[in-house]
């Protein structure tokens, strides 16, 4: 059996499957169907310094091949994530990513101080969260954005730093290196494209917040696309997702470039996806005799 | 396990009325465990999101499920589509259900359209203690009527345009009855109605609420509705609860209409 472990940042996780923010919650709702340690890590819901109460309904929308939401970052705040959901989620044999939305520098170095005093794995640093005005999509969609806060933020973080990029750039391998080159320790992407739908017989958009964030099967190819860009151009690891639900995906985003992968929006529709997922990269690695998933990263021959 | 993902057999499907689709699965041990109220996130093969039903009748002895559903858009269309001998993917049971209580009291069930389906079991329960107030668009779109009536529920029908029934309102008939406790599942501006009525009154009300949702177990926060939350300081603060893990059954006191 192939070696499915992954190191990003110096964390080891068990094998590359990761839970993305905000589809899985603090992980409690999962445990029904299998322990959470058939992940590598969990990406949990994306906190913000004080409890948010998130956006109106209707919140999502369904699409052709995707879905949109429009949460609005609905969260009990930091210190309550602090004290009541990472204790327990550090007894169950997977890695903890804190994602950390903020509506302003301070509050991301605050939270960031606060979780670098706790035994979390890893902090995700969501400055693509298109769904609130001020969730930090306004710090991620320039270069120079990225380069501020991921510095500013460098300074109160001694975890390992993962940036969370949004697709909703010009030049995505532009974004990456900022990030890099202002200390991020890893980038994980694509979060959601911002889209709309509109229900024709009312003329309203089905989502109260008009606009929402796109993500399923319908944007892999974007992501295979941005994460191969991306891994171009710089040397961190990269955690790549958008659209990832059966594992020839994951297989795909990882030759693209991608040392770990995040799987969403298809917990939905499957919430077994991870373990079919692994299974198949497994036996994918071993009827391509590579004795490590580390071996897939970055191994497109493009033309 | 709280809830599970199964493959149920369908042994039979009937057309309730134009559009609406009564299915009737072999659901296991998940017919034992089901509640009335709950419902089960339905997988609709090629589409992104399964779809929310709730559960309008169940057999424990026959482990038996019984949903119905109307046409509302491709994904009930394709659910629609479903036949006797194929299995349907469900994710359940979900949600809370309702909280029935003492059958011998007097129970007011007031339903509404595609509303009136997970009234069915919990009426059976309260049998003819049970005064069941039903509203439509007209005759052609009444569904289940008789097996109410079999349930020996004391039937009021009301429909839109007064093609069968009462012409108008479901909620005028709301003073011929002096229930104990009221049960309502419908559009919201029925609901409001129902909750006034019974907050007026003094009767305990639970309203089964439906959203648009997406993970059906309470992680990805998408059916959010607004309800009251108690607060430290003993007063009530407005926040979003979800209709898949707080419901969809709610006491109509805490919801904000």
């Amino acid at each position: 059996m192939a070696d499915l472990r992954v190191t990003i940042a110096g964390v080891e996780f068990d094998n590359p499957l990761i839970a993305a923010s905000g589809t899985f919650g603090f992980g409690r709702e999962y445990m029904e169907f299998y322990p959470l340690s058939t992940l590598g890590g969990i990406s949990c819901k994306g906190i913000t310094l004080k409890e948010r109460a998130g956006n109106p309904p209707p919140r999502i929308a369904e699409t052709p091949s995707g879905m949109l939401n429009a949460v609005g970052l609905q969260n009990p705040g930091v210190d309550h994530f602090i004290q009541e959901d990472l204790p327990w989620l550090k007894t169950q044999g997977t890695k903890v990513i804190a994602n950390i939305a903020g509506n302003t520098p301070e509050e991301y170095c605050e939270m960031a101080e606060k979780l670098s005093g706790t035994d979390v794995d890893m902090i995700e640093l969501n400055i693509s969260c298109p769904n609130v005005k001020q969730g930090g999509v306004q710090f991620g969609t320039t270069c120079a954005g990225v380069s501020d806060i991921t510095a500013q933020v460098r300074k109160h973080c001694t975890k390992p730093l993962m940036v969370k990029l949004s697709p909703n750039v010009a030049d995505i391998a532009e974004i990456a290196a900022a990030a890099e080159a202002s200390g991020a320790d890893a980038i994980s992407m694509i979060n959601t494209l911002t889209g709309m739908r509109i229900d024709i017989h009312t003329r309203r958009p089905i989502i109260r917040n008009n606009t929402g964030g796109l993500s399923g099967p319908a944007i892999l190819p974007v992501a295979v696309r941005m994460v191969w860009q991306a891994a171009n151009r710089v040397k961190i690891p990269i955690v790549g997702m958008g659209g990832v639900s059966r594992w020839e995906d994951a297989v795909e985003l990882m030759l693209a470039g991608a040392s770990a992968i995040q799987i969403g929006t298809a917990f939905f529709s499957n919430p077994y996806a991870p373990i079919e997922i692994l299974d198949g990269v497994a036996k994918y690695l071993e009827q391509n005799q590579f004795a490590s998933v580390t071996e897939l990263t970055g191994k497109v021959q493009a033309w | 396990m709280k809830y599970e993902v199964k493959q149920c057999r369908i042994l039979q499907k009937q057309e309730l009325a134009k559009g609406i689709f009564s299915f009737v699965v072999d659901a296991g041990a998940l017919a034992q465990k089901a509640k009335p109220g709950q419902f089960a996130n339905i997988l609709v093969p090629g589409k992104t999101l399964r779809r929310p039903i709730s559960i309008c009748d169940m057999d424990a002895q026959k482990q038996t499920l019984r949903f119905v559903l109307e046409i509302r858009g491709e994904g009930t269309q394709i659910l629609a589509g479903f036949e006797p001998g194929q299995d349907m993917d469900l994710l359940a049971p979900l949600g809370n259900g309702f909280d029935v209580g003492d059958c011998n009291r007097k129970a007011l069930f007031v339903g509404g359209g595609i509303g009136v389906p997970p009234l069915l079991h919990p009426a059976k329960l309260f049998g003819q203690h049970a005064t069941v107030a039903l509203g439509f668009r007209s005759q052609e779109a009444a569904i289940l009527i008789d097996d109410f009536q079999q349930a020996g529920c004391n039937v009021l029908i009301a429909t839109d345009d007064g093609s069968l029934g009462h012409h108008g309102l479901v909620t005028e008939y709301f003073g011929q009855v002096q229930p104990d406790v009221i049960f309502a599942c419908g559009p919201m501006p029925m609901l409001k109605a129902v909750s006034e009525f019974a907050e007026q009154k003094g009767i305990p009300c639970q309203v089964s609420l439906e959203e648009r949702m997406a993970c059906g177990i309470g992680a990805c926060l998408g059916c959010a509705c607004k309800v009251y939350r108690p607060t430290e300081d003993g007063g009530m603060s407005e926040t979003y609860g979800h209709v898949c893990k707080d419901g969809p059954v709610f006491d109509s006191r805490k919801v904000i209409f």
